[in-house]
């Protein structure tokens, strides 16, 4: 199998490049153009490197924690120290990493370029929405700086409300503020796909990471400011002491979980969706087809949307809620796992009768299509009432939502990543790494969380500091800690070629995947502007079998590429 | 102390068995998807790997494929649905004889008190095949109540009962885990829960009880002066409250509710909230006054009058006779 990129260890001498032509990385210099830039390019760099900044400390705390966990006694740390690592893991990930990951970064370098716009709808929100995310995260850093949070994320109360003496309402406040960025992200989006799609872009032409997109920015706009007012009011029953959620002043612990989840359930959609519109791109390039059943995966974006908004209490069957809204709430769940699986048949599908090329986001998809799969599968035994009573609140559910969350998510955002890149930066990566970074991140996450699920049907409770009262559950927790420390390898790899590409890699061409889709219309890096003229749609989306037809006999939309085009077709 | 088979849990409890049947036949059912789905991924991969000259053929779709594959798993994940759903209900419905147990859980500790009197902590002692109900609230956070070898798990709220119930098949002393966060000892909340012969059982029980929790209520209901408006006649300024649990009851607004431990616990502490149809709002709150315990005890001695005048005397059968309590439960019980 022919590879596309050379490896770093033989480099060939670099075609010295003509003078460079202008791009967005080069059209400006200085820290202003970067601070004031309302380039959504840019915008999506400047993510780039803060969610980066947050992943490596939500990570360095999930390492603390799985050291701790390395043994049955509290030995590492305080138990209250251990308290605070979950709490802050879990919002610097949930909050400050994987909501704005693929959106911010990708979305927002792509969504207009895939549907041939100059730029987002509203470019100065869009570097609000940028300032709103770092002003939330300093808030955040200073919470944890100053003592940190120890409710977990989910803020459960009356635990967080009265009985709590730590940062709530600064960590609320950081969450409050960075939900914004989150709505005015979405907004963005929804406007952009609606009003500056290129004349010939209809809605049955764009690619299918901008319906997932659509799909994810209506859950960002609706959910959004659910989250907001209960964190406002958690802020009030704290501060104010108003009766709202804890009983001894009137107040209704359920009504806080029924109005977290509301918002916390889909959120879990603004993780994967995006990620499941990068593994269509990707598989649809790789495997050189058109995406079986285009409308079908595309619809089921939005049904995952909607029906997403119907299953929230479904973390609640053993909260005290009435068995008749758990029977209701467990069949929605269900309801809402069929768009899920319609998904992963039709990528299936697509590669039968393909020719599947190898590549490292190929890697990076298949990766995800294993993971999402065990982790949609998962969900069906937590959907089950009966078997949800033994394994919520356990082991099971955090190897659930990892699978989903980080398989899924984090899975298709280094494969998108790695799509991309040469578009991004104008440069290759290095392949042979990114290969060995893709097997090291998939065998790294299932040794960590695949003995998790083993551990949950045990019984083994999460958020469990010390487990001396049960040894037996040691040796899982060994094998879950030592593939901690590979998945960790795993992930710092893709950064270190990354850095290194941007100095030493070879320019890309414009479309070096000899993909689809306009973004690779374009030169890499694409102009300020990224279009030179307005480009014109005539083709349907993945219209590969014209990409890759010998005779180029398609109005000249992909022939001018073909000759700079590394991989085979 | 666990199985044989060191990854999975002991199977301890009625419902563990119903749990676990469900849990393996998910197992078959998505391990099938799973391979499934995987040999189609690991066959195309290969069979269609980039070979020079051999194009992709492009498809379309197919609504037929489509409809079938949303289709035949709806239907499946249908199955699993009412299957969980049956064993939910199960999990849900305590019998209506069982033996109760009052559970407090405050930070971070259980407290438990049985019916009979024997108070435990962090401790229940419970016989082999006799329905036990657990009624439970909390002083501070959410709890939950969770014995891994029975597969039963139920948060504990503040401000209000939740129950739980199992019956143990097997001897033998499991773990009692707290499952809801609830701050810095969370993962030292943590028990036994010793499962023993109704021989054993017996013996253990008759060292040291403080009489039966309903006699303790009494004892309260009188020192609080309780009795002089809910008198046992129809004189009282309060209702008559032999033989009220368990019965509806119409309130003041005109709605009727069951008269249940909520019921009864929420009248304790917040008297005008569901004031009874035609009496006067002059109960003061006990909010306060009172600790959970004591509420506890006010409850199991409501019901103790309601039982009664009720059918059997039920529950000082329950004290007075045990083992045959048990027999009679194994031969009709509600559950199997």
């Amino acid at each position: 199998m022919p590879n596309p990129i050379p490896q770093p260890a033989t480099p060939q001498p670099a075609i010295a490049p003509p003078v460079e032509r202008e791009n967005y990385l080069n059209a400006k210099y200085g820290v202003w153009s970067w601070l004031l830039t309302t380039d959504h390019k840019r915008i999506a760099l400047l993510y780039l490197l803060s969610i980066t900044f947050f992943f490596f400390i939500g990570g360095f705390f999930a390492l603390l924690i799985r050291l701790e966990l390395l043994t049955p006694a509290g030995d590492l740390v305080q138990a209250d120290t251990y308290n605070k690592l979950f709490t802050m893991h879990g919002m610097v990930m949930v909050f400050f990493f994987l909501i704005p990951s693929i959106p911010a970064v990708l979305g927002n370098f792509l969504v207009p370029m895939m549907i041939g716009a100059k730029d987002l709808a509203f470019p100065r929100i869009n570097l609000l929405s940028w300032y709103l995310y770092v002003i939330g995260g300093v808030m955040m850093l200073h919470c944890m700086l100053t003592g940190g949070v120890d409710t977990g994320w989910t803020f459960y109360a009356p635990f967080s409300t009265n009985f709590t003496n730590t940062k709530i309402v600064e960590a609320g406040l950081a969450i409050f503020v960075a939900g914004f960025s989150s709505i005015l992200t979405g907004l963005n989006f929804v406007v952009t796909i609606h009003r500056m799609r290129a004349p010939g872009m209809t809605w049955s032409r764009l690619p299918l990471f901008i319906w997932a997109h659509y799909a994810t920015s209506i859950i960002q706009l609706l959910g959004t400011p659910v989250v907001a007012v209960t964190i406002v009011l958690v802020a009030a029953e704290r501060a104010l002491h108003l009766g709202i959620f804890d009983p001894k002043l009137g107040g209704d612990p359920l009504l806080f979980q029924h109005l977290f989840w509301f918002y916390s359930h889909p959120a879990v959609y603004i993780m994967i969706l995006p990620s499941m519109g990068v593994v269509t791109e990707i598989i649809a390039c790789f495997s050189r087809k058109r995406i079986f059943g285009y409308s079908f995966v595309a619809f089921s974006s939005i049904a995952i949307a909607v029906f997403g908004f119907l299953v929230w209490a479904h973390h609640m069957f053993v909260a005290g809620m009435s068995v008749y809204a758990a029977l209701v709430f467990s069949l929605l769940s269900y309801a809402v796992a069929v768009p899920s699986a319609i998904k992963v048949f039709n990528w299936t599908a697509t590669l039968y009768k393909g020719s599947i090329h190898y590549d490292a986001p190929m890697l990076y998809a298949f990766g995800f299509l294993g993971l999402f799969t065990i982790g949609g599968l998962t969900g069906l035994f937590l959907s089950a009432l009966g078997i949800n009573v033994h394994v919520t609140d356990t082991y099971f559910v955090v190897a659930h939502f990892h699978y989903i969350m980080v398989g899924g998510a984090v899975m298709g955002y280094l494969g998108g990543m790695h799509f991309w890149w040469p578009k991004i930066s104008g440069k290759l990566y290095p392949e042979g790494w990114a290969r060995l970074a893709a097997l090291i991140v998939f065998i790294g996450f299932n040794l960590t969380f695949f003995p998790q699920f083993l551990l949950g049907y045990m019984g083994m409770p999460r958020r469990y500091y010390d487990y001396s009262h049960m040894p037996e559950f040691q040796i899982l927790n060994v094998l879950s800690t030592a593939g901690a420390t590979v998945l960790g390898v795993g992930y710092l790899l893709p950064m270190v070629y990354f850095l290194w590409s941007m100095r030493y890699g070879k320019p890309a061409p414009d479309n070096p995947w000899n993909a689809a889709g306009l973004e690779w219309k374009t030169p890499s890096p694409p102009p300020t502007f990224n279009f030179d003229e307005e480009p014109v749609v005539t083709w349907e989306a993945y219209n590969y079998d014209e990409l890759d037809s010998p005779d180029l006999g398609s109005p000249g939309n992909d022939a001018p590429h073909k000759q700079e085009v590394p991989v085979a077709r | 102390m666990l199985n044989n088979f060191p990854l999975w849990p002991v199977q301890a409890s009625t419902i563990a068995r119903s749990v676990d049947a469900l849990y393996i036949f998910l197992l078959i059912v998505t391990g099938m998807m799973t391979l499934l789905i995987f040999i189609c991924l690991v066959y195309f991969a290969a069979r269609f790997r980039h070979r020079p000259g051999v194009p992709a053929v492009q498809i379309d779709g197919s609504h037929a494929l489509e409809i079938i594959w949303s289709t035949i798993p709806f239907l499946i994940f249908m199955v699993i649905f009412a299957w969980g759903a049956l064993v939910y209900f199960k999990e849900r419905t305590p019998p209506a004889d069982a033996t109760e147990v009052y559970v407090v859980a405050k930070q971070w500790m259980w407290k438990l008190e049985h019916a009979e009197g024997q108070r435990e902590i962090n401790q229940l002692h419970v016989p082999v095949g006799r329905d036990v109900k657990m009624i439970m609230t909390s002083q501070d956070v959410i709890h939950s109540f969770y014995i891994p070898a029975f597969r039963i798990k139920q948060d504990v709220l503040p401000g209000r009962y939740t129950v739980e119930w199992f019956r143990a098949t097997k001897p033998g002393t499991y773990h009692l885990f707290c499952a809801e966060y609830c701050g810095t000892q969370h993962s030292g909340m943590v028990g036994d829960i010793v499962v023993m012969e109704p021989a054993q059982y017996e013996a253990w029980m008759n060292g040291g009880s403080t009489g039966p929790l309903s006699a303790t209520g009494e004892k309260i209901f009188a020192e609080l002066g309780c009795s002089t408006c809910h008198r046992s006649d129809v004189q009282g300024r309060g209702p008559n409250l032999h033989g009220i649990f368990g019965k509806p009851v119409q309130l003041e607004d005109g709605r009727t509710v069951t008269a249940d431990e909520n019921y009864l616990r929420e009248c304790i502490l917040d008297p005008g909230a569901k004031r009874l149809k035609g009496f006067q709002p002059i109960m003061p709150t006990f909010q306060g006054l009172v600790t959970e315990e004591q509420v506890n005890a006010l409850v199991a001695y409501i019901k103790s009058i309601a039982a009664a005048k009720g059918e059997a005397a039920k529950a000082s059968a329950s004290a007075a006779a045990p083992p045959a309590q048990t027999n009679a439960l194994a031969n009709g019980s509600q559950v199997q």
